[in-house]
């Protein structure tokens, strides 16, 4: 019977074996993660999870039951170490598998701070998995004293979930303003302000020298000279695809795991999906780190696995929530030029579009579902409106 | 544990059990009922879950927020006055016997 082995029981390994079944695939189905809970979102772990909003069954992805239900061998806590693809097999902690046809959904890993400027010190977490929150809930309580460094979406979702449970929080952010490598002045200047009124102390364009402790962390010294007092850090400063097995299996690896419009990396048999695999797109390699990439991708790996002989086509789109905030972002704005501002309807809404000369790249929609369902589809259908309108408020 | 029917798009009926509190969307995804996307999740950032409620139960299933209700507006298919966002809507004891109906399209 032919076997799919799936690595990693993440979004895209869980979605990729439920697409299988669901295009009707009756072989074998092996779903191997190394995580402990059968396969969960991630985004409410810098949300409402984070502080105990919601229990972690209403994280899984699926039913208790969905898997074995559906023939579909889940195998938590386990490792895969070693892929042989001369002769199809992989090795796990204690015994070998054969596979017909392979998928990479191993995801990303935080980037933690070098141990010689205290990365390694009792109290200094990074935030991935359940079992980071797990570590990381202890220490959240009024009057607690929190440093976040990096002012990407999840540091600041972090900040701002800390400090609705009365954590006293200071993020860092090392550029000269927080989502510089992601978003546009405008929106960064909205969650600037949000942020300050709420009481969060940002710190744009200042970098961390050092956290020190004894036992534990106990302070931070900045590169403003500054020296402040913490209980706890969480590290917010991006991901690295994972991609040591595959690289220990001489796949091709540039900013991810190679592979083509398929989904098929540099090995015929071995296919990758989610964050750890990297695809051409308007000629460059792209990494793409969102739940909705990597459900499609998967979905069309599965499909291609199957013999659809389907390219794999983003329709990126992203979501944050910080405060009673909600950003909602409609494609990929790299090589903009130009940022029309437009207001929303309601007060507090408004909606940032970037545009690369007449061309429509992405939508920053805050507080403003209409904007960004309008941009959304737009995008999708690869038209542009042109920027005047947008500022008027007027779309054809 | 109430009873919800979801009907698909070609008319097949799914009679399901389902547990107070999670929302309509979970169970959706839980029992594999064909054509809920739910690509956030439960944000109510995507509209992927739209589905058609039961105007019999229209005072039972809470009241329609304003972000949902502007995310409608979009939705792939039609609105129509029973369209929800079926991950804000929550299970309880009346709504035993809903049926839920999914659209053609997400
Ligand atoms: C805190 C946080 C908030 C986020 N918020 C959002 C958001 O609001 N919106 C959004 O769209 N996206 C968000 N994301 C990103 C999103 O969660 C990821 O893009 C998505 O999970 C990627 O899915 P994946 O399957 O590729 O990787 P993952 O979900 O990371 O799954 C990979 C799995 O593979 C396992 N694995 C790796 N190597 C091995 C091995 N050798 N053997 C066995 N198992 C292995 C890993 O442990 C992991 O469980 C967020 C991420 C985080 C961490
Ligand atoms: S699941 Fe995305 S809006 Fe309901």
């Amino acid at each position: 019977m032919r076997h799919v082995v799936i690595i990693g029981a993440g979004q895209a390994g869980s979605s990729l074996a439920a697409k299988l079944r669901g295009l009707g695939f009756d072989g074998r189905v092996t779903l191997i993660g190394d995580e402990a809970h059968p396969p969960y979102q991630r985004p409410p772990l810098s949300k409402a999870y984070l502080t105990g909003k919601l229990d972690a069954d209403s994280l899984a992805l699926r039913g208790p039951s969905f898997y074995a239900e559906r023939g579909i061998d889940l195998r938590l806590a386990t490792k895969v170490t070693r892929i042989i693809p001369a002769k199809k097999r992989i090795e796990l902690s204690a015994e070998s598998l054969a596979y017909d046809d392979l998928v990479l959904a191993t995801g990303a890993t935080p980037i933690r701070l070098p141990a010689d400027i205290g990365g390694s010190l009792a109290n200094v977490f990074t935030l991935r998995t359940i079992a980071d929150v797990e570590e990381i809930t202890p220490h959240i309580g009024a009057g607690k004293r929190a440093l976040i460094i990096g002012g990407g979406y999840i540091g600041l979702e972090v900040a701002a979930a800390l400090s609705q449970s009365g954590v006293s929080v200071t993020l860092v952010e090392l550029q000269e303003r927080i989502l510089g490598r992601v978003a546009a002045a405008e929106t960064s200047a909205y969650f600037r302000s949000l942020h300050a009124e709420r009481g969060v102390r940002l710190v744009e364009g200042v970098g961390l020298v050092s956290l020190e402790g004894e036992d534990r962390v106990r302070r931070a010294r900045l590169s403003d000279g500054s020296c402040i007092d913490v209980d706890f850090v969480i590290v917010g400063i991006g991901v690295r695809p994972s991609v040591a097995l595959a690289e220990a299996t001489g796949l091709a690896v540039e900013n991810g795991i190679c592979v083509d419009a398929l989904g098929r990396t540099s090995e015929a048999a071995i296919w990758a999906a989610g964050d750890c695999a990297s695809f051409l797109w308007d000629g460059r390699r792209l990494r793409i780190e969102s739940v909705p990439h990597a459900i499609d991708q998967a979905e069309t790996v599965a499909a291609n696995i199957l013999g659809a002989n389907r390219d794999y086509r983003p329709r990126p789109w992203f979501w944050s929530d910080q405060f009673d905030v909600k950003l909602q972002i409609a494609g990929l704005n790299t090589g903009y030029d130009r940022i029309v501002g437009r207001k929303g309807a309601k007060p507090g809404s408004c909606s940032y579009w970037y545009f690369a000369g007449e061309k429509l790249l992405a939508v920053d929609a805050i507080n403003d579902a209409r904007a960004y369902m309008t941009a959304k589809k737009l995008i999708d259908a690869g038209r542009s409106p042109s920027p005047l309108d947008v500022a008027d408020g007027v779309f054809t | 544990m109430p009873t919800i029917t979801f009907i698909t798009a070609e008319g097949k009926e799914h009679a399901v059990t389902a547990e107070i509190g999670r929302s309509v969307m979970e169970i959706a995804l839980e029992k594999s009922i064909p054509g809920v996307v739910a690509e956030c999740n439960g944000s109510a950032a995507c509209a992927t879950c739209h589905c058609y409620f039961d105007p019999a139960y229209a005072d039972m299933i809470g009241a329609i927020g304003e972000h949902e209700s502007d995310m409608l507006d979009f939705t792939a298919s039609p609105r129509r006055p029973e369209s929800r966002l079926s991950c804000q809507v929550r299970i309880a004891d009346a709504l035993d016997g809903m049926t839920v109906r999914i659209p053609a399209m997400q």
